[in-house]
């Protein structure tokens, strides 16, 4: 299943390292974030549950760039 | 300029003045050195306190390599080596910088998606006062009857209950072809009524419409990355690491060849030489540039109708060489009309298509619907005694007293009327009256008007090899392969053939060119998928083609895809441009400041102005 999130984020560098903390999260398969339309598409892996996989893809992402959102 | 932006801006006013106060202050009273020291570091956390806050996070989360946590080990380094002005200085213009880089970009960003703003913020629904109500299109259900008053988007796809209008298509195809629409007639979302007020009984959801699918295919493009992306990607992993190395190998190695080699110990020098390499470390212009300039080609693209469906396609498309062609409805246009007539002496060749467009009243076949439009009066049934048609051969009809034929050169042997025989390509319709032969008519798919200039126009973008691949006969394949100059033509294929042709041309490419296959998209799509890059044309309301296809022309125009090519060709150059332009500047900048010739104030401009100058050439992109 993939899901695109609307995501705010300052620079490209913090747009790529996000997607690379994204893709670490388990029950994430892929991930793509975009600077330049600020969205972020996830696929999720099989039976992984989206709004749980986001919550932790939301902590990562803080972990790697403390000011970007999500809007879960 | 955001909330974020302005806040930033205030703050670097602020930490300027009073930079510039407490310098002067120092100058006129002549402090001492160590109240100076302590009275900077006013303004220094003024416009620093976010980045050493963010530094501080950096290092609790092991971010070490965190572009923040670099520029607060920059200019921190520089004021404990004494340089205290400089160090509040870079800080100063570091964030300057990013302002600045923000700014463009986020305009950058709005005037590309300006381009692709079809989206609709309303549907009209008339409430049972006649008044009219503003309601979200997503709200809107399957069967409701929208109102669309001229100058605005018709926000759903529809069929039009009452009213008729003009509708302009160009937010979709780039040009403002104007299309009549009248009751009964489907209407596609995106498409701006310009003339009269239209009722419509909605088709779909929002969701599902015309305009949706395309803003879905268009926002999504630049998930696909690019060759080019995925590159700059990996290089910005390695860049940072590998600079800071250097900076650190930078402030050992040297002062202590030097100072063992009995010159001296000094590694104040070093380590701010080092600093300075800290402050170029970031990978942010490259990062930045290379996705814009790909958005700023999608969007450029799309403002003529062409829909690219990912940054990986412009790519493969500007390295086009070979492209590949359906003939009907791609080089031709896919109606059939009266091309030539041969008439035998005594009867003018508009006699001769009236006579068999009459005799054809009552026929279904499409050469009869050709016939009929290419008369010059409508044909008058009354004259018509008797009819009849002839299975797979053509119709006869009694017309004022006498027996007409019309049809293939079979009839006429059939009936033993001596004929002249066409070689012209198309079908060919022989018409014979009471026994004699009066002519031959022929009926042909015509090519596009600008075919033959679009064939010329891509071998001028680069394109090394144009083929055409038809179903329809040899002869018919031969004339408009002579006609529009492609250079290699397959007659008689069938759709499965079409794909082993395909196959053979990507064969027969060299390594890094590509193949592109054009089609219409709805029985081409086993070929669009095979070919490197698939093109469908003409996909204005067809959901299929938009699906299948790699590269999406609204509107059925052939030269659109030269266009694309040409489009495809800037974006590349811009790209390579802006690698070379931003890895070179950043690399003379850390040789030179190796050797002390650049100082931290040249850092500042390697990171930010290149930068920008990297976003403004971008920028370029978007226009062709």
């Amino acid at each position: 299943m993939k899901k695109t999130y609307n995501i705010e984020v300052d620079c490209a560098n913090c747009a790529q390292k996000m997607e690379d903390a994204t893709k670490t999260v388990a029950g994430v398969a892929d991930a793509s974030v975009s600077y330049v339309t600020q969205k972020m598409k996830v696929t999720f892996a099989d039976g992984a549950d989206p709004e749980a996989v986001m919550k932790d893809v939301l902590k990562a992402c803080k972990k790697v760039e403390s000011d970007c959102e999500i809007e879960l | 300029m955001t909330k974020k932006q302005k806040k930033v801006l205030y703050r670097i006013i602020i930490a300027a003045v009073l930079l510039l106060a407490v310098i002067l202050c120092e100058k006129l009273t002549g402090w001492s050195e160590w109240i100076f020291r302590i009275l900077v570091l006013v303004p220094y956390f003024v416009i620093g306190y976010d980045v050493l806050n963010k530094a501080v996070h950096g290092i609790l989360n092991r971010q070490v390599f965190d572009e923040n946590f670099l520029m607060a080990v920059a200019t921190v380094g520089a004021m404990l080596l004494g340089e205290t002005t400089e160090g509040v200085a870079v800080m100063l213009f570091y964030q300057i910088g990013e302002l600045f880089q923000g700014i463009a970009v986020g305009k950058s960003r709005r005037s590309i998606t300006a381009l692709m703003d079809i989206r609709p913020d309303y549907a009209n629904i008339e409430a049972e006062d006649g008044s009219l109500e503003e309601v979200d299109p997503d709200d809107v259900a399957v069967g409701t009857v929208i109102v669309v008053q001229p100058g605005e988007k018709v926000p759903i796809d529809g069929v039009v209950v009452e009213g008729s209008s003009t509708l302009d298509t160009a937010a979709l195809t780039g040009e403002s072809l104007p299309r009549e629409v009248s009751v009964g007639d489907e209407v596609i979302s995106g498409c701006v009524n310009s003339t009269g007020l239209l009722r419509i009984r909605t088709t779909k959801e929002f969701g599902e419409s015309t305009v949706s699918k395309i803003l879905d295919l268009v926002e999504n493009s630049s998930m696909k990355k690019a060759k080019a992306e995925t590159f700059i990607a990996k290089f910005a992993r390695v860049y940072t690491p590998a600079v800071c190395y250097s900076a650190l190998a930078l402030a050992v190695i040297p002062p202590v060849i030097i100072g063992l080699s009995g010159q001296g110990w000094n590694f104040s020098t070093w380590i701010f030489r080092a600093l300075t390499f800290l402050v170029i470390s970031c990978p942010c212009a490259l990062v930045i540039s290379i996705p814009l300039s790909f958005f700023g080609g999608i969007g450029g693209a799309s403002r003529y109708g062409i829909l690219v469906k990912g940054s990986n396609y412009l790519e493969a498309l500007a390295d086009a060489a070979i492209i590949a062609f359906d003939k009907t409805g791609t080089l031709t246009k896919g109606v059939f009309e009266v091309t030539s007539t041969a008439p035998v002496s005594g009867i003018t060749s508009e006699e001769l298509i009236d006579l068999a467009a009459l005799a054809e009243y009552y026929s279904s076949h499409p050469a009869a619907r050709s016939l009929k439009e290419a008369s010059r009066e409508t044909p008058d049934p009354s004259r018509i005694s008797q009819e009849g048609e002839i299975a797979g051969h053509g119709v006869w009809a009694v017309i004022d007293g006498r027996k007409v034929l019309a049809g293939n050169a079979g009839l006429m042997e059939q009936e033993g009327v001596v004929y002249q025989k066409n070689e012209a390509p198309g079908t060919i319709i022989y018409v014979s009256r009471g026994g004699e032969f009066l002519g031959s008519i022929v009926i042909s798919d015509v090519l596009k008007e600008n075919a033959a200039e679009a064939i010329r126009l891509m071998r001028e973008a680069g394109i090394r090899k144009t083929v055409m691949l038809t179903g329809d006969a040899q002869k018919a394949a031969a004339a408009a392969a002579e006609a529009t100059g492609v250079d290699a033509y397959y007659a008689e294929l069938l759709p499965a053939d079409k794909v082993s042709r395909i196959e053979e041309l990507l064969a027969e490419k060299k390594d890094k060119e590509t193949l592109c296959f054009a089609g219409d998209g709805i029985n081409d799509a086993p070929v669009l998928a095979r070919a490197d890059i698939g093109i469908a044309m003409g996909a204005l309301g067809s959901d299929a083609a938009i699906e299948a296809a790699d590269i999406v022309l609204m509107d059925d125009d052939i030269a659109k895809i030269p266009l694309a090519v040409r489009i495809a060709r800037k974006c590349l150059r811009i790209v390579r441009e802006n690698v070379v332009f931003a890895i070179g500047i950043k690399i003379l900048c850390l040789i030179l400041s190796a050797f002390g010739i650049a100082n931290m104030w040249w850092a500042v401009f390697a990171d930010v102005g290149v930068m920008v100058l990297a976003v403004l050439n971008a920028m370029r992109a978007m226009h062709i």
